[in-house]
């Protein structure tokens, strides 16, 4: 075989990532070198990287294989990679503000948050076992320092290390998995163990292989039951890297998820659904219910997280395009909802620090009407009240689920979806009906803009982006099947 | 014009609505006021022109003139294309006349009895914006624009009954009215959905020009095939019989009176409940289909002018004496409906407007001067306290008795329009109509007897208040007996709305009405004495004068008209008879013998309570309709929704989630080696599940 690497332009596909691994380690040698005002100088370099490469990925379309076929670039990778560029500089933007009384002002944050990035879109475009390996590892390293970045912390320190151990687990079953898949199939490569699982007997090895394959990457999307991590993680790790965990790795797994599922097992379409499906309601309903138990704001987020999981699972149960293209566009405003709501919380600092739980935003409405009301906007849209953008997003998937004729898990769906509007409403009922009892510092200017912004999107979602969103992921979609 | 006409109102009851508070009590009350002065002599403008119609209209005799002015496209749906048109013809312009005059002239008497009313603005608001919906109604180019007055009218209704909100027999009457409407309405939105089912037009005149089309079309109700045309026209008339407190839906006018006076007076008296009459006149080419349709319109209407007189002849209170009249007065236009002669029913509408706002506004005057007491037996020897007041009460009385000299066009308005619809009913040459004719007869003889009992006990004599009692002679031994019914207007006049305390008796303080009050009386007394004269031969003269005035508005049936001018004599005298007989009664009952009343009470006890008691309606729709509703509601709170809903369901599920959420909640132990066990308990259960379902075991 032809090696890739004779020419530099055939590198032309890996492009956004060549930039992004070389001007990862340029910066992180720009650290070292230069010893003042680092950590400053260094995170804004690393948002205009990353903003130069999300460009590269959007107006620089290479479609095509490199790396033996262990690498591809078609339209879903570029989706998904645009919204992890996005999601990664957006986390980075909300972390200046108080990255000093987080620990976080370090530049080494700054370039984990790159390498973290990089191996996220390597999780994206991987093609081949090995890959996924590759860039999930390179991912889950760099997340597990960065949680437990804050050494001082006992908190952040448990965070980290519970993490750490359990993504080494999952790691294993995902590497076991991946062997078992080798061993029964022969190929690494996901579009050649297809073309073997379609043509031979569907054996017990494989579907335990591709068990133990999906749950290392449910872990990633912190799925019920490989969730537990979640919770103390995003509670113990500071705000602003909660932010960033529950924005842009989400999406980089389940886009991994939908790869392996509806390019290496479609032939077996109804032996993942069947995973997916558990995977889907035990996600959604646990959450549902856990969350109602909460008051610390963070642990609330991450059980709202891992609940809509669940949702976007929903999607693709249906195992169609439309499914996926549903996921895709659920992907996309779960992101925007997640960024605008770590931007309200983050602009909600006293000398303490931020707001932690559901009690202090007692009152907000009347301190800070601004912040509360974006807030109010954010639940709603996480509800999945019309006409928010959260309600589309909904409505993506469990269309994409009844025209897949999965009723009862629509219907499962829909009940979870009203349970865990409790929780939801209770944040703006404390927000609007109850006395204030803290006063809270303004916000900084580039969290207004953020809220701001996300807010916007959220209320006009229907009227601005809906339309080129719903091509956008359609596109995407279309290039899996 | 008829833009300014309609709507004037409509911008006085916004500003005395919205900026009441802002401008000041006097300044809305001059707005409202002077807006609907310029509404009514525009009103006349338009009149005169009906009456004296144009050689080029004169012309087109037979053919409809009608002036249609858009004033927006209000519903474009399919073949459905509404447009909100003011209509004018003949019958509209009638109606206009008496809406604009009778408001303006309350709205102006108003200024003074309400001036010490803290919320004056309010109340001209809602006067100015139920002349508004009025005027939407009678103007209606299409049953929707009409439905939508109709409502218009009926909420103003209800908000001025229930003025006075602190009261809870105000709001009880509020609700009441608006409740005993929705009976009536329902028929009426059924019998317009009826109309634009099977006529397939909703604007009147697309409506009448399909009607030969379908006069005989049936339809199939469950297994009965019924004349569609006839369900129709008694569907429309039960909203018409809501309206205008007809028998079996007439029990809200009486408590209506609740409300203000004035309000007395403009909608209970002169307009709002005549839009049935209205209403039936406009569709008076429907009507002519359903022979059925057009007898029961003849009987309840004669049910209802028998049944309300005699009500009447025991009432006590001022007010619910004259709302008992309005009551039979509107049964007598329906019997002209009902009869064909829809020219002398709208005529009868026109003159009762004049003489019973008249009375009505009378009454109010005597009701001030007396401090707010509304019972008769605790008035008397008026008539020198207030002379103006009891003169123009006698005006009222007369026409509303009907006194003239039949054969000759000398008389009072009642006498013209109600003479004219007695020798109509005569001239059916039904049974129907034989027998409506003799209750009229019977119900002209109570209503003078009732009509001039009002007089004696108010005016004549001497005074009864508390402190007059002693020494005064009571008329009435048994009318104290019977105060154990209940009578829940007696028990609340006297806590009105600030009056002073004033030392000595009502009588004693008793004082004639200011001009702003007096002058209102005296324009109604003028159209109470000349209405019938000089507007008889338009309504109910020549039959070809008749067509020529209504042009079309609605149908004139000359043979009829002619019939009921050729009736024998006798039928001429009868009414008038009648009204003779009463009076002398009356006479002799309360001025010559004053014990007289008492003893005929004592020696029919039963027959008294039953009149007294209004046959006893309340209490029977008490039993039949209120209380098995109410235990119905009482049962749905109870169980269905307080235990089964909210216990059961709701609460019960809230704490099934709560449960769930503990226990769930307890999983996140924190411990890492739970967390990894259940991971692997997580991924033994999915493999086991995907190879079993997959059916590789």
């Amino acid at each position: 075989m032809e090696s890739d690497l004779t020419s530099f332009a055939a590198l032309a596909p890996a492009l956004p990532e060549v930039v992004l691994a070389i001007g990862a380690l340029v910066l992180l040698l720009a650290g070292v070198l230069f010893s003042k005002d680092r950590y400053e100088g260094v995170a804004i370099a690393a948002v205009v990287l990353l903003v130069a490469v999300l460009g590269l990925v959007v107006f620089q379309p290479n479609v095509g294989q490199v790396f033996n076929g262990g690498f591809i670039e078609d339209a879903f990778s570029r989706y998904m990679k645009a919204l992890v560029l996005g999601a990664s500089a957006l986390a980075l933007v909300l972390s200046f503000n108080s990255a000093r009384e987080n620990g976080l002002n370090k530049f080494e944050f700054s370039i984990l948050i790159l390498l973290a990035t990089l191996g996220m879109m390597m999780m994206v475009s991987a093609n081949d076992l090995m890959s996924v390996y590759v860039g999930l590892e390179l991912q889950s390293l760099s997340l597990y320092v960065i949680a437990a970045m804050r050494r001082d912390s006992a908190k952040a320190t448990e965070a980290g290390l519970k993490y750490f151990v359990l993504g080494a687990l999952s790691s294993g079953m995902l590497l076991y998995g991946a062997s078992l898949i080798y061993g029964f199939t022969g190929h690494t490569q996901l579009d050649l163990i297809v073309g073997t699982i379609a043509e031979g007997e569907r054996s017990v090895g494989l579907i335990f292989g591709m068990v133990f394959l999906l749950a290392g990457v449910a872990f990633k999307i912190s799925a019920v039951p490989f969730h537990m991590w979640t919770p103390d993680v995003y509670e113990g790790a500071p705000t602003p890297v909660t932010a960033f965990f529950a924005a842009a790795p989400k999406v980089a797994a389940m886009a991994l998820l939908i790869r392996l599922v509806t390019v290496s097992f479609g032939p077996i379409t109804g032996d993942w659904q069947q995973i997916v499906i558990f995977l889907s309601i035990a996600s959604m309903v646990l959450a549902a219910f856990a969350a109602i138990g909460q008051n610390n704001l963070k642990r609330l987020i991450a059980y709202s997280s891992i609940g809509h999981v669940g949702f976007a699972l929903v999607g693709l149960s249906s195992g169609t395009e439309t499914g996926v293209e549903g996921v895709a566009i659920y992907m996309a405003i779960y992101l925007t909802m997640t960024v605008g709501l770590f931007a309200c919380i983050l602009s909600l600092r006293t000398e303490t620090g931020h707001v932690e739980t559901i009690t202090e935003l007692a009152g907000l409405a009347r301190t800070r009407p601004f912040a509360a009301g974006i807030m109010a906007v954010l639940m709603f849209s996480l509800v999945g009240l019309p006409p928010l953008a959260g309600f589309f997003a909904k409505w993506h998937v469990f269309l994409a689920a009844i025209e897949a004729q999965l009723f009862v898990l629509a219907v499962i769906g829909m009940l979870a979806s009203a349970v865990s509007a409790f929780y939801y409403l209770r944040v703006v009922k404390t927000m609007y009906f109850d006395e204030p009892v803290i006063q809270f510092a303004p916000a900084p200017r580039e969290l207004a803009i953020v809220m701001g912004a996300s807010g916007f999107l959220i209320v006009t979602y229907f009227a601005t982006v809906g339309h080129s969103l719903t091509n956008l992921a359609q596109a995407a979609a279309g290039s899996l099947f | 014009m008829i833009q300014a006409i309609v709507f004037f109102p409509l911008i006085g009851a916004l500003i005395a609505g919205l900026l009441g508070r802002t401008i000041g009590h006097r300044t809305s009350e001059f707005i409202t006021t002077g807006l609907l002065i310029v509404s009514a002599v525009l009103s006349w403008i338009v009149f005169v022109g009906f009456w004296f119609p144009a050689e080029a209209a004169a012309e087109a005799e037979g053919h409809a003139t009608v002036m249609r002015v858009e004033v927006m496209r209000w519903i474009t749906s399919g073949e459905l294309d509404l447009r909100w048109i003011l209509r004018v013809d003949t019958l509209t312009a009638i109606m206009l006349v008496v809406v604009t005059t009778v408001s303006s002239l309350v709205h102006v008497y108003s200024i003074g009895y309400m001036h010490e009313d803290p919320h004056r603005s309010r109340f001209f608001a809602y006067l100015s914006l139920f002349t508004f919906a009025m005027l939407m109604l009678v103007t209606a180019d299409n049953f929707l624009q009409m439905f939508f007055g109709w409502e218009g009218v009926g909420l103003a209704s209800y908000l001025l009954i229930g003025f006075w909100y602190t009261r809870p027999s105000a709001n009880a009457a509020a609700m009441k009215a608006f409740v005993v409407n929705r009976v009536g309405d329902f028929g009426f939105a059924l019998g317009i959905f009826g109309a634009f089912l099977i006529l397939g037009h909703l604007d009147f005149d697309g409506a009448f020009h399909a009607l030969p089309d379908y006069a005989d079309t049936t339809f199939r109700f469950l297994s009965w095939d019924l004349h569609a045309m006839t369900v129709i026209c008694l569907l429309l008339f039960m909203g018409a019989m809501g309206k205008s407190a007809q028998f079996l839906l007439h029990t809200w006018l009486p408590d209506a009176m609740e409300g203000p006076t004035p309000v007395s007076a403009l909608i209970h008296a002169a307009t709002m409940v005549t839009a049935g009459v209205f209403m039936v006149a406009r569709l008076s080419p429907m009507f002519e289909l359903s022979s059925v349709a057009m007898t029961v319109v003849l009987v309840i209407g004669a049910i209802t002018a028998f049944f309300a007189a005699t009500v009447g002849l025991v009432q006590n209170d001022i007010k619910r004496v004259i709302a008992y009249s309005t009551c039979s007065q509107l049964g007598y236009m329906f019997v002209a409906l009902g009869a064909g002669a829809y020219s002398a029913g709208v005529f009868h509408l026109f003159t009762h407007a004049f003489f019973k706002a008249l009375l009505f506004l009378g009454a109010g005057s005597v009701i001030h001067a007396m401090h707010h007491e509304q019972d008769m037996r605790n008035m008397g020897g008026l008539r020198k306290k207030i002379p103006i007041t009891y003169w123009m009460m006698i005006i009222g009385t007369l026409a509303l008795t009907g006194v003239g000299i039949p054969g000759l066009p000398l008389g009072f308005a009642g006498f013209f329009s109600k003479d004219s619809i007695i020798e109509a009913a005569y001239a059916l040459n039904t049974q129907a109509g034989l027998l409506a004719f003799w209750m009229l007869v019977v119900a002209a003889l109570f209503t003078s007897f009732y009509s001039w009992r009002l007089i004696h006990l108010t005016f004549h004599g001497s005074p009864r208040d508390a402190q007059h009692a002693a020494t005064g002679p009571h008329p009435d031994p048994a009318h104290a007996a019977a105060e154990t019914h209940h009578e829940p207007i007696d028990d609340d006049n006297a806590d009105d709305h600030g009056h002073a305390h004033h030392h000595g008796s009502a009588y004693d303080n008793a004082h004639e009405s200011p001009n702003v009050m007096l002058v209102p009386l005296y324009v109604l007394a003028v159209g109470a004495v000349l209405a019938g004269v000089v507007f008889y031969e338009s309504f109910f003269g020549h039959a070809e004068h008749v067509v020529h005035f209504f042009a079309g508005s609605l149908v004139v049936d000359g043979e009829l008209i002619d019939a009921a001018h050729h009736v024998p004599l006798w039928v001429k005298w009868s009414a008038t008879f009648a009204m003779i007989i009463g009076f002398v009664t009356a006479w002799y009952m309360y001025i010559y013998r004053p014990q007289v009343p008492g003893r005929i009470a004592a020696s029919n006890p039963g027959l008294y309570k039953f009149l007294l008691n209004k046959w006893y309606f309340d209490e029977l729709y008490d039993r039949i309709f209120v209380r098995p509703t109410l235990a119905a509601g009482r049962a749905l709170w109870r169980w269905f929704d307080d235990w089964l809903i909210d216990q059961s369901l709701v609460e019960g599920l809230g704490a099934r989630v709560k449960d769930v959420t503990n226990r769930v909640v307890r999983l996140q132990s924190g411990y890492l080696y739970h967390y990894a066990f259940a991971m692997l308990i997580g991924i033994a259960a999915l493999l086991t599940w995907a190879i079993a379902a997959g059916g590789l075991l």
